[in-house]
C-alpha cells in the first residue's frame, strides 16, 4: 500500500506541508481564504531540533493501536487507510494517548483529527506531498 | 541574374544511365531516347551526358572538354595547357545547328598528357596534377571552363532539353560502354552551360537529382582538402566527395556509400560486430561528408557505374537489368522505352548502392 | 552607521491580502530579509539584504510575494548611470575590487539573436522527427588523415580515443567548492542518464562520484587541485583549463573558509587554507609548454583519454586555437565572454573577451583554411541559452556545446548573481549544509535530464525543418543561417549571408 514516507535528509523545516495539509482539509478552494488569519491545526507536523527536522503524520500502521483502543469504533481501517467516522467519535482521546507517534490530535468540535491521506477531501491524494518543495515527504509503495 | 558559382541554385531533375558489363559499346541514341521520355522533369535549362569508352584511340590521354566565352580566354587557356601538358590533339567538338540550342560558347577538346618535367617538379601523381590544373583553369582563367577531364570518357552538356543537347553534340556518332544523362529543372533562370550536368572531374562524373540539405557542411569540408566549389551546385560537391574518398583516401565505392548515405545508427546497432565497427568507423571519421536531403545519383567512373539514393530515399530511382545491360533511371518508363523486356527491375532502398562494373578482362 | 550611500536595488512587495503568515519566506531566506512581527501578527521585510533570488517568491504558497526593482533613482544621466555611481560608493567605502558572479549581464550584442535558421520548402522535403529517424549522436576527438587496412583489406580502426555523446551538449566545468555536493551529484547523474558528459571543474573529484567516471571530464587547471593519477584515469576525458570566458587572464580564489571537510579532501588542500588558482599555469608560458602538458597527461593515462584544452574567447582566439590544434589536443573548448563564474572581478567579467559566436566562426574558418579542422573538435560555451543557440552554434561550425548557466537554472538558480556570498538560497553555490540540502539531487538530476531531453526534441524539430536528419550534416552548414541587422563586417566574420540574400 502507498504511504507517506519521510526523507529526513531532505526536510528543510519549511513547514509548507503543514499549510498544504490545513488547506486540503479546509474544504476551501482558495488557500488564502482557507488560511488567512487563522491558527492552523495540521494533521502533519514538523518536528525540529537544531538542524534536524522531519514531518510526522499517521503511518497507517498495519496493526494500529489507535483502532484497537477506540472505544466507539469511530476509527477503522479502510483499504489500509485508518479513517475516522466523525459521527461516532465522542472525543474521549484514547487514541491520542495510544498512538506511539503522536500522529493524532484534537480537532474542532471536540473530536479527533488525523491524516487520512487526503482520501477524505477533494484532493484524493496527500496534498502535503505535492506541496513539499524537496521530496522530503513522498507517497509511495515500499 | 547571378549564374552558377555566384549563387547556390537548387534544382530538380531527371537522370538516366546505361551500362554494359561486357563492355559492348552502344551509340548515344538509346540514352537520348531514354532521357527524352522524362521531358517533363526538365525545364530546358540544362541537359547533358557522360559517356565512357568513347575515345579508345586516345585512351591514354586526358580528354579535356572546354567552354570558352571568347578568343581571349581560349588563348590564355591554351597557353596554360601548353605550359603544363603535351597536347596530342586539339579540335572543336563537332556540333549540329539546332534552333533549340542557342548562345553556344566555343567548345573545344584537347587530348593531353602532363609534361614529364612539370609533373616531376610538382611531386604529384599524374591524376592529382591534372585535377589541380583543371581547377586552376576553372578558377583562374576568366571565361574558360574545363567541364570534362577524364581518360577515354567525355561529358557533353548545354542549356536546353537533354534530347536537344544530344542532337546538338551529334551523340549518335559516339559509342561507349556506359552512358549517363541528365535533364535539369533549376529553380531559377538563366542556367549556364557550365552549370548543366553531368559534373565531372578526371574519370568521375556525376548526374544528380535532388537538393541536398548538407551542402554547406560538405562544401566547407571538401574545400579543406584542396577542392574549390566554383559552381555551388550539389553535383559538384558530390563529385569532389567521391573523388576524395575514392582516389585520395582509398575507400571502395561500397564504403563510400556508407559515408555519404550512411545507415542510421539504429540499423548499425543491429549489425553484426564487424559490420557495426566498420560503419561506426566510417560515420565517425568522415562525419562531415554525410549527405542529407533528397538525392539520387549516378556516378560514372572508369569501368563502372554506381547508382545511389539518399538514406531516406526521398527521390525516385529504378534499376533494370537485361542480360549484361544495367539500366538506372528516375522513372521506369525511361528504361522500358529502350528495353521493354527486362530480366529484373527494382527500386533500390535508400542508401543501398547499386554498383555495376565491367566483367573481368574486358578492356 | 554613519551615512548610508546605497539604497537597496530591490524591494519585496508583499500582498498583505494574500499573506497567511506561514513564514516560509522567513525560514528560506539565508539573507534574513523576512521576519515575523508577533505583536502586529504580520510578516515584515528588510529589503536591504534582498539579492532577488526568488526563493521566497517560489515557495510562497499563496503567491503573496514578488520582488520589484526600486524606483528610487538618481537624477537621470545617460553617462553616470545609477549602477556606476553605486559602484563608486561601494569602492569608496571598501577600497576593494568589485566582485560579481555569473555571466556578463551588460547590453552587448547577442549574435545568436541576430541569426535566423532555414527551413525546407518545395524543392526538398522537411523531415518529421516523429516519423523518421533523426540523429543527434556526435563523436568528439581528432580524426585520422588516412585509412589503414589489414591484410584482408578490412578497415583498421585507427581512430585515437574520443568522446561519444547522444546529443551535442555537455555540462561545463563547475568545481566542487564553487557549487555544492548536491549540485555535482545532480550533474553527474544527469550526464549518465542523458548519455552526455559533465565536467568536474578544477576542484577535484569527490570519491562518491568516481562511479560516474565514464560520463565525467576531469579538469586540470592552474591550481592542479585534486589532480593525481587516479583522478586523471577516472574520467572519460581530461580538460586543461587555460582560461574561462567570465575572467580571461584571471585565476581563481576559493577562500579558506570554504576549504572544509570533503572539499579540503577532494581538492587536496589543507583545511582552512585558501585555494588559489594562479592566472597562468606556471608550467605553461607558451604554446610548446602546452604541448608538453598535453602529452604528459596522455602519457600518464596511456593515450586512453582525449585531452581538451579550454580557452577563453579573446581577441586573437583563432590564432591561439590554431596553435592548440597542432599541440596534440583532441578537442578545443572555447568559452565566450558571457560565460558564467562563481566569482570574478566585475571589471574583468564585464569588459574582457569577445562574443562566442564571433570566436567560434573565426576559429572554425581559420582551422579549415589551415586544413587542420579534423585535428580537433570544437566545443563552445559562454551563454548557450536554448536549443536554437545550439543549432546555430553547430551550423557555425561547433561540434558540441557546453552549458553551465542553463544547467544551473534547471537546478533552480535564478541568476541573482550573488554566488560569491556563499549564501545561495537554492543550495547550488554554497557549502553551508542547511542550504546545500535544499537541492535534492533526485529532483535536480531529473530536471537536468528533462532539459537536455527537451532540447534534443527541439534540435530534432529544427533539423527536420531544414531537411537534415543527422547532426553531422548541420555542422558548419552556414548556408542554413542568415543574419538580420548585422553589418557587412559582422556577416563576413560569421561567414553567413544576410536575410533575403
Amino acid at each position: 500500500m502507498k504511504r507517506v514516507y519521510v526523507n529526513e535528509q531532505w526536510c528543510l523545516g519549511c513547514h509548507l506541508c503543514e499549510y498544504y495539509c490545513a488547506f486540503a482539509n479546509s474544504n476551501e478552494t482558495d488557500m488564502v481564504k482557507a488560511l488567512k488569519d487563522i491558527v492552523i491545526h495540521p494533521r502533519i507536523q514538523i518536528e525540529q531540533k537544531d538542524n534536524i527536522s522531519f514531518a510526522v503524520s499517521c503511518r497507517h500502521c498495519e496493526e494500529p493501536l489507535c483502532v484497537k483502543g477506540c472505544i466507539t469504533g469511530a476509527l477503522s481501517i479502510n483499504e489500509g487507510v485508518i479513517s475516522v467516522d466523525q459521527n461516532k467519535c465522542i472525543g474521549c482521546f484514547t487514541c491520542i494517548l495510544c498512538c506511539p507517534y503522536g500522529a493524532i490530535s484534537a480537532g474542532d468540535e471536540s473530536i479527533i483529527q488525523k491524516c487520512e491521506l487526503c482520501t477524505n477531501n477533494k484532493h484524493g491524494s496527500p496534498h502535503c506531498v505535492k506541496g513539499c518543495p524537496n521530496n522530503a515527504i513522498v507517497f509511495e509503495e515500499r | 541574374m547571378l549564374k552558377e558559382g555566384q549563387i547556390r541554385i537548387p534544382s530538380g531533375c531527371a537522370i538516366s544511365g546505361i551500362f554494359s558489363k561486357s563492355g559492348k559499346r552502344v551509340s548515344g541514341e538509346s540514352i537520348i531516347k531514354s532521357i527524352a521520355t522524362m521531358h517533363d522533369r526538365s525545364n530546358g535549362l540544362g541537359g547533358g551526358f557522360a559517356a565512357y569508352g568513347i575515345y579508345p584511340e586516345y585512351k591514354d590521354y586526358y580528354a579535356l572538354h572546354v567552354f570558352y566565352d571568347g578568343d581571349t580566354s581560349q588563348e590564355e587557356c591554351e597557353k596554360f595547357l601548353e605550359r603544363h601538358f603535351d597536347i596530342i590533339n586539339l579540335s572543336k567538338i563537332p556540333t549540329r545547328k539546332t534552333p533549340r540550342i542557342t548562345d553556344a560558347p566555343l567548345i573545344w577538346r584537347y587530348f593531353v598528357t602532363p609534361l614529364p618535367t612539370k609533373l616531376a617538379e610538382s611531386q604529384l601523381d599524374e591524376k592529382e596534377f591534372t585535377a589541380r590544373c583543371v581547377m586552376k583553369i576553372n578558377m583562374g582563367i576568366d571565361g574558360a571552363y574545363v567541364f570534362s577531364s577524364g581518360k577515354n570518357m567525355g561529358v557533353f552538356k548545354a542549356v536546353g532539353y537533354p534530347e536537344d543537347v544530344g542532337e546538338f553534340y551529334k551523340l549518335e556518332e559516339y559509342s561507349g560502354y556506359c552512358w549517363t544523362a541528365h535533364g535539369r529543372y533549376p529553380t531559377n533562370t538563366p542556367g549556364w552551360w557550365g552549370g548543366a550536368h553531368p559534373f565531372a572531374l578526371l574519370d568521375y562524373s556525376v548526374v544528380h537529382n535532388g537538393e541536398i540539405s548538407s551542402y554547406d557542411a560538405n562544401r566547407r569540408t571538401i574545400e579543406m582538402y584542396g577542392y574549390k566549389c566554383t559552381l555551388q551546385t550539389d553535383t559538384e560537391v558530390i563529385t569532389y566527395i567521391i573523388d576524395y574518398l575514392n582516389r585520395k583516401i582509398g575507400l571502395s565505392l561500397e564504403e563510400i556509400s556508407g559515408v555519404v548515405a550512411a545507415p542510421f545508427w539504429q540499423v548499425i546497432n543491429s549489425m553484426p560486430k564487424e559490420e557495426n565497427e566498420k560503419y561506426t568507423y566510417l560515420r565517425n571519421v568522415f562525419s562531415s561528408l554525410l549527405i542529407t536531403g533528397p538525392f539520387s545519383i549516378l556516378v560514372g567512373f572508369e569501368g563502372g557505374m554506381m547508382a545511389l539514393n539518399d538514406r531516406l530515399k526521398l527521390r525516385s530511382m529504378v534499376i533494370g537489368e537485361k542480360d549484361d545491360m544495367v539500366y538506372a533511371a528516375s522513372e521506369e518508363c525511361a528504361i522500358r522505352v529502350i528495353e521493354e523486356n527486362l530480366d529484373r527491375v527494382w527500386s533500390p532502398k535508400g542508401g543501398e548502392a547499386v554498383i555495376a562494373t565491367l566483367n573481368r578482362g574486358v578492356i | 552607521m554613519g551615512i548610508n550611500y546605497l539604497y537597496q536595488e530591490y524591494e519585496v512587495s508583499r500582498n498583505m491580502d494574500r499573506c497567511i503568515n506561514c513564514r516560509v519566506c522567513e525560514r528560506q531566506c539565508a539573507n534574513e530579509v523576512h521576519s515575523f512581527d508577533k505583536d502586529k501578527n504580520i510578516m515584515r521585510s528588510d529589503d536591504v539584504n534582498c539579492v532577488n533570488c526568488h526563493r521566497c517568491v517560489a515557495l510562497c504558497p499563496t503567491r503573496a510575494l514578488k520582488i520589484v526593482k526600486t524606483d528610487h533613482t538618481f537624477k537621470e544621466n545617460a553617462n553616470w548611470r545609477g549602477s556606476i555611481i553605486n559602484e563608486i560608493y561601494k569602492q569608496a567605502e571598501s577600497g576593494a575590487v568589485l566582485l560579481s558572479s555569473m555571466g556578463n549581464p551588460n547590453n552587448y550584442p547577442v549574435y545568436f539573436d541576430k541569426i535566423l535558421l532555414n527551413a525546407s520548402q518545395v524543392t526538398n522535403p522537411s523531415i518529421d522527427p516523429l516519423r523518421e529517424p533523426m540523429e543527434t549522436k556526435v563523436f568528439l576527438g581528432s580524426k585520422p588523415k588516412s585509412i589503414q587496412r589489414d591484410k584482408d583489406g578490412r578497415l583498421i580502426n585507427n581512430l585515437s580515443c574520443g568522446i561519444e555523446l547522444s546529443v551535442p551538449i555537455m555540462f561545463s566545468a563547475m568545481s566542487y567548492g564553487s557549487i555544492s555536493y548536491n549540485a555535482h551529484e545532480s550533474l553527474a547523474r544527469a550526464a549518465k542518464e542523458a548519455g552526455i558528459l559533465y565536467n568536474t571543474g578544477e576542484g577535484g573529484l569527490h570519491k562518491d562520484f568516481y562511479q560516474y567516471g565514464s560520463n565525467t571530464i576531469v579538469q586540470v587547471a592552474s591550481g592542479r587541485f585534486g589532480v593525481y593519477k587516479d583522478y586523471l584515469e577516472a574520467g572519460a576525458a581530461i580538460e586543461i583549463k587555460m582560461g574561462q570566458g567570465a575572467k580571461p587572464g584571471i585565476g581563481g580564489h576559493l577562500p579558506g573558509a570554504k576549504i572544509v571537510g570533503d572539499i579540503s579532501k577532494t581538492r587536496m588542500v589543507p583545511e582552512g587554507s585558501d585555494a588559489i588558482s594562479p592566472a597562468p599555469h606556471h608550467d605553461i608560458y607558451s604554446i610548446e609548454d602546452l604541448r608538453q602538458l598535453v602529452y604528459s597527461l596522455k602519457e600518464t593515462t596511456n593515450y586512453k583519454k582525449p585531452v581538451i584544452v579550454k580557452i577563453a574567447a579573446v581577441h586573437n582566439v583563432a590564432a591561439i586555437a590554431s596553435g592548440i590544434a597542432r599541440s596534440g589536443a583532441d578537442i578545443i573548448a572555447i568559452d565566450g565572454f558571457r560565460g558564467g563564474t562563481g566569482a570574478a572581478p566585475t571589471r574583468i567579467r564585464d569588459n574582457v573577451g569577445i562574443p562566442i559566436e564571433l570566436a567560434l566562426a573565426s576559429v572554425d574558418q581559420r582551422l579549415r583554411d589551415e586544413g587542420i579542422r579534423d585535428n580537433v573538435s570544437i566545443v563552445v560555451g559562454g551563454s548557450i541559452r536554448n536549443s536554437s543557440d545550439i543549432v546555430k552554434a553547430i551550423a557555425l561550425g561547433a561540434d558540441c556545446v557546453y552549458i553551465g548557466t542553463a544547467a544551473l537554472l534547471a537546478l533552480g538558480c535564478h541568476l541573482c548573481r550573488s554566488c560569491q556570498t556563499g549564501k545561495c538560497n537554492w543550495g547550488i553555490a554554497t557549502q553551508s549544509p542547511e542550504l546545500v540540502k535544499r537541492l535534492n539531487p533526485d529532483i535536480g538530476f531529473k530536471r537536468l535530464v528533462n532539459l537536455v531531453g527537451a532540447w534534443e526534441h527541439e534540435i530534432k524539430e529544427m533539423m527536420g525543418g531544414m531537411g537534415i536528419n543527422s547532426i553531422e550534416s548541420l555542422k558548419g552548414n552556414r548556408l542554413m543561417l542568415r543574419g538580420v541587422g548585422l553589418s557587412e563586417k559582422e556577416l563576413q566574420i560569421l561567414g553567413i549571408k544576410h536575410a533575403g540574400e
